[in-house]
């Protein structure tokens, strides 16, 4: 039922198989995740690959986000969850008991489902991590802060006004600075839980090419909820139902020809 | 070419002092937050120690069943708490037949007819009602409302325990209405739609909708203010008088258990006299008084808040 | 057949009309009733005490003799107190609140404590007095001191400042918490860099109107033994003092009419004293209203 793409390549020999030779970021083996009684997440198997951009899709409620914040450990801000399993990042388990959740999410950056910048000026949300990780020479952070601008494709419109507060622009603008905000302490993994939910169209269509454009240097996992979105911009596709993974595979073939019949039924429409 | 900003990150991650705070500033801030159940349990062992001590003193009985408050007799002392009592309950009656009227008036104005800039403009100034500190109050009532009553009821003596009743029901006006206030809009808006859109009237809604639904949270900002009453200090020291009496005369001066302390802070009864320690004896009744008050009034408001 | 006759409710109406008018002129009129004690108490005491408003009202000391009366000590006795009070009780207030809101677990002892707060709150100020006698002024040995005085105080506000930070604290936006957090910033880091940044107004505006409650406040001057007529200002916290409520007291009881114009002038600077702190706290509320 649960077939990764990893299982699938030893059978198949499919043509993309050279790919799957990049390195793997994220292992997850096994994960179960509870919320007291409520069993969310079950038996979860994924491999994700280094400068790839996986999208999961599934119905609310499926477990989509509750998993992308276990990547990261969100997920334990919220009292009473459990889990069990593994999960590998870069060959090391991040529920192990001496593994530093601060060193993890310095590690893995992560993009909010509502743009949420700090009440603070555009700089000091961009510096906001260099400075805390300790980075407090101004030449330093003055590069970092423009690279990172840049590389979230908002430079040019918030050049003039670093030093405003950044609830003055527009969302779809705030986005981008909340991933100028990731980008700062330069990630090895961008996590987005539906970074696009509450924007526009238009600044929809300028992340998904922001997102386009950082994959040549990070790896990405996002959420979403829109599968035109997922079609549109992820090279793996796996869709979440009930706290299981249904399917887990190249993009193109979960939209051309899912081998499951769910898989079928919710990018045809018929719920979700 | 600068380092890369992870590995500026893992050189200033090395210093050890950030690990450090973050052990031990929950811990700082663990006895911080105890200073609060400290002083709940200073003001309980205090009461109970120096109450003791004056139940070596005079009879627990003496205290509890006696009718007469005569601390300061030259042949002998009368230590029965009863007068103080009746003295507190009186100014905190009166203050209940002026205070509950208005400030449930007042809720329901407010909550149910008052336009959106009447609002802004009456809750401040309930507000300011509710800052005037208590001894600007004495003042008031012994300057001015005693006087008045003494126009109209030439009974009325300088102190009473009218004058101060009717004060400290204004200083708590403010407090059953705005707490009301707060129980009647927090009934579901639907439900008053509800009515409104079957053709029912404004005071019907109030009457038949708002006011039962939010009764036990009206009720408890009732129980809370009343316990205020017994706790006001300097309105009845100023106003009210010191004269401890077992009686149902409202005109002439009163002594409340609050007005007692305060005659005995001002002069000067010895450390270690009984005088000294039957302050605590009062203070421990009032305490107990005012908690019971507070116990109820957090279970009704308790109670209230389940039902929405 | 029709079991309601439209005709005859409509007709009806009227009456229930009527009855809806009369109450709620008669809502009005007792909320007025509020508003009016406020009114006569302004004019009463603005009219009574504004004769023996002056300068030298500000620079004298106390005196037998009404006309030569004036408030200095008190005045600079009061600001003495909330130079004790105002770090004390927002240093322990907001301490408390970071606790209970950001690191203590949903747990027995942390019920315990918040009950523990509301109930304190509802503990009456003389209470409180017996608490600083005994405590501070005796078994600590800091006499009626500015600081045994200030301390009282402190616990007596307390819980107040507690809830109003919790609040502050709580309408922080939780997506706020959640970016700190996903860059790798610690806990301590979190509550310093963003959450009290951004509770700080309420905090603040919560803090200042404590810390008005406190300035008022007499009960728990007379029981600590707070004198009144003092020729001379403190120099240190461990000095004895008197303040700006005590005085007013004083005045108040005495028996000279002369002595009670003395007194609603003394009320004058108290309220004037509040009416500044309060507009402190308004500018601060409107200043920094909701920026997220």
């Amino acid at each position: 039922m649960m077939t990764t793409i990893v299982e699938k390549e030893r059978t198949t020999e499919s043509p993309v198989r050279v790919k799957e030779h990049a390195k793997s970021v994220y292992s997850t083996n096994q994960l179960n995740l509870w919320y007291g009684s409520n069993h969310a997440l079950k038996n979860i198997d994924l491999d994700i690959k280094e400068h790839e951009v996986t999208a999961i899709i599934g119905p609310s409620g499926c477990g989509k986000s509750t998993y992308i914040k276990t990547l990261n450990r969100m997920v334990e801000l919220v009292p009473s969850v459990k889990t069990s399993g593994e999960i590998l990042y870069r060959d090391r388990n991040i529920f192990d008991s001496n593994y530093s959740v601060e060193e993890l999410r310095t590690r893995v950056g992560m993009v909010f489902q509502k743009p949420n910048p700090f009440p603070k000026s555009i700089y000091d949300n961009v510096a906001y991590g260099p400075r805390i990780h300790g980075i407090r020479n101004k030449k330093i952070l003055n590069e970092i802060v423009e690279k990172s601008l840049r590389g979230a494709a908002i430079w040019d419109e918030v050049k003039d006004r670093l030093h405003e507060n950044a609830y003055g622009v527009s969302g779809g603008q705030q986005q981008r600075i909340c991933i100028a905000r990731a980008l700062a302490i330069e990630p090895d993994v961008i996590l987005m839980d539906e970074p696009t939910s509450a924007l526009d169209p238009i600044s929809t269509l300028k992340i998904e090419e922001l997102v386009q454009e950082l994959k040549k240097d990070y790896s990405i996992i996002i959420v979403t909820h829109n599968m035109q979105q997922a079609a549109r911009i992820s090279d793996k596709t796996a869709f979440f139902l009930n706290g299981e993974v249904v399917e887990f595979d190249h993009t193109d073939t979960i939209f051309s020809n899912p081998s499951d019949k769910r898989t079928e039924d919710y990018i045809s429409g018929r719920f979700g | 070419m600068r380092p890369s900003v992870q590995e500026m990150i893992a050189q200033s991650n090395g210093k050890k002092s950030k690990k450090v705070i973050e052990k031990i500033i929950p811990v700082v801030l663990f006895l911080i937050a105890s200073v609060s159940v400290l002083t709940t349990v200073g003001i309980v062992i205090t009461l109970i120690l120096e109450t003791i001590t004056f139940f070596t003193r005079v009879p627990v009985a003496d205290f509890l069943f006696g009718t007469t408050w005569l601390p300061f007799s030259n042949k002998e002392e009368l230590y029965g708490i009863w007068p103080l009592i009746l003295g507190t309950l009186k100014v905190t009656a009166i203050a209940v037949v002026v205070a509950v009227p208005i400030g449930i008036s007042a809720a329901i104005y407010l909550s149910e007819y008052a336009s959106e800039p009447v609002r802004r403009t009456i809750k401040p100034v309930l507000e300011i009602l509710a800052g005037v500190p208590t001894i600007v109050y004495g003042f008031f009532a012994l300057t001015f409302v005693t006087p008045v009553l003494q126009s109209f009821f030439p009974d009325v003596k300088i102190f009473n325990a009218i004058s101060p009743g009717i004060v400290v029901g204004i200083m708590i006006v403010p407090m059953i209405a705005s707490l009301s206030e707060d129980a009647m809009t927090s009934v579901p808006r639907q439900i008053r739609e509800g009515a409104l859109a079957m053709g029912s009237t404004k005071l019907e809604v109030a009457m038949k909708i708002t006011l039962p639904a939010a009764f036990s949270g009206i009720i408890a900002s009732v129980v809370l203010a009343i316990s205020r009453a017994i706790g006001e200090t300097m309105i009845v020291s100023l106003a009210g008088g010191s004269t401890p009496r077992f009686d149902g005369n409202f005109t002439d001066s009163i002594q409340t258990m609050t007005a007692y302390i305060v005659q005995v802070s001002k002069g000067d009864a010895g450390y270690g006299t009984t005088i000294y320690y039957s302050i605590y004896a009062v203070g421990f009744t009032l305490f107990l008084f005012t908690m019971i008050m507070n116990i109820l009034a957090g279970y009704l408001s308790k109670r209230f808040r389940e039902e929405y | 057949m029709k079991y309601i006759e439209q005709d005859l409710v409509i007709q009806r109406m009227s009456g229930r009309k009527i009855l809806n008018l009369i109450f709620k002129v008669l809502f009005l009129f007792a909320t007025s009733l509020a508003l009016l004690a406020l009114a006569i108490l302004l004019f009463r005491i603005v009219t009574q005490g504004a004769g023996h408003l002056s300068i030298d009202f500000i620079q004298n000391f106390a005196s037998r003799f009404p006309e030569k009366a004036g408030i200095k000590a008190a005045l600079v006795g009061s600001l003495w107190l909330m130079a004790v009070v105002a770090p004390t009780s927002i240093i322990l207030g907001v301490g408390s609140a970071i606790y209970l809101e950001e690191y203590a677990k949903k747990n027995k002892v942390t019920t315990f404590i918040q009950v523990n707060i509301s109930n304190l709150a509802g503990v009456p100020s003389v209470v409180f007095g017996l608490l600083g006698l005994t405590i501070f002024v005796r078994a600590l040995a800091l006499g009626n001191s500015i600081l045994a005085a200030g301390f009282t105080m402190s616990l007596l506000i307390l819980p107040v400042i507690i809830v109003a930070s919790q609040e502050a604290i709580r309408s922080v936006p939780a997506e706020l918490r959640d970016a700190s957090y996903g860059m790798g910033a610690t806990k301590w880091q979190t509550i310093v860099r963003i959450i009290l940044p951004a509770a700080i107004p309420g905090i603040l505006t919560g803090s200042i109107l404590a810390l008005s409650r406190a300035i008022g406040e007499t009960a728990p001057l007379i029981v600590i033994g707070v004198p009144v007529i003092i020729q001379f200002l403190p120099s240190g916290v461990m000095d004895t003092f008197t303040a700006l409520p005590m005085q007013i007291y004083d005045w108040s009881s005495r028996p000279q009419q002369e002595f009670q114009q003395v007194a609603a002038a003394g009320i004058i600077v108290l309220m004037a004293f509040l009416l500044f702190m309060n507009s402190i706290a308004v500018f601060i509320r409107n200043k920094f209203h909701k920026r997220y």
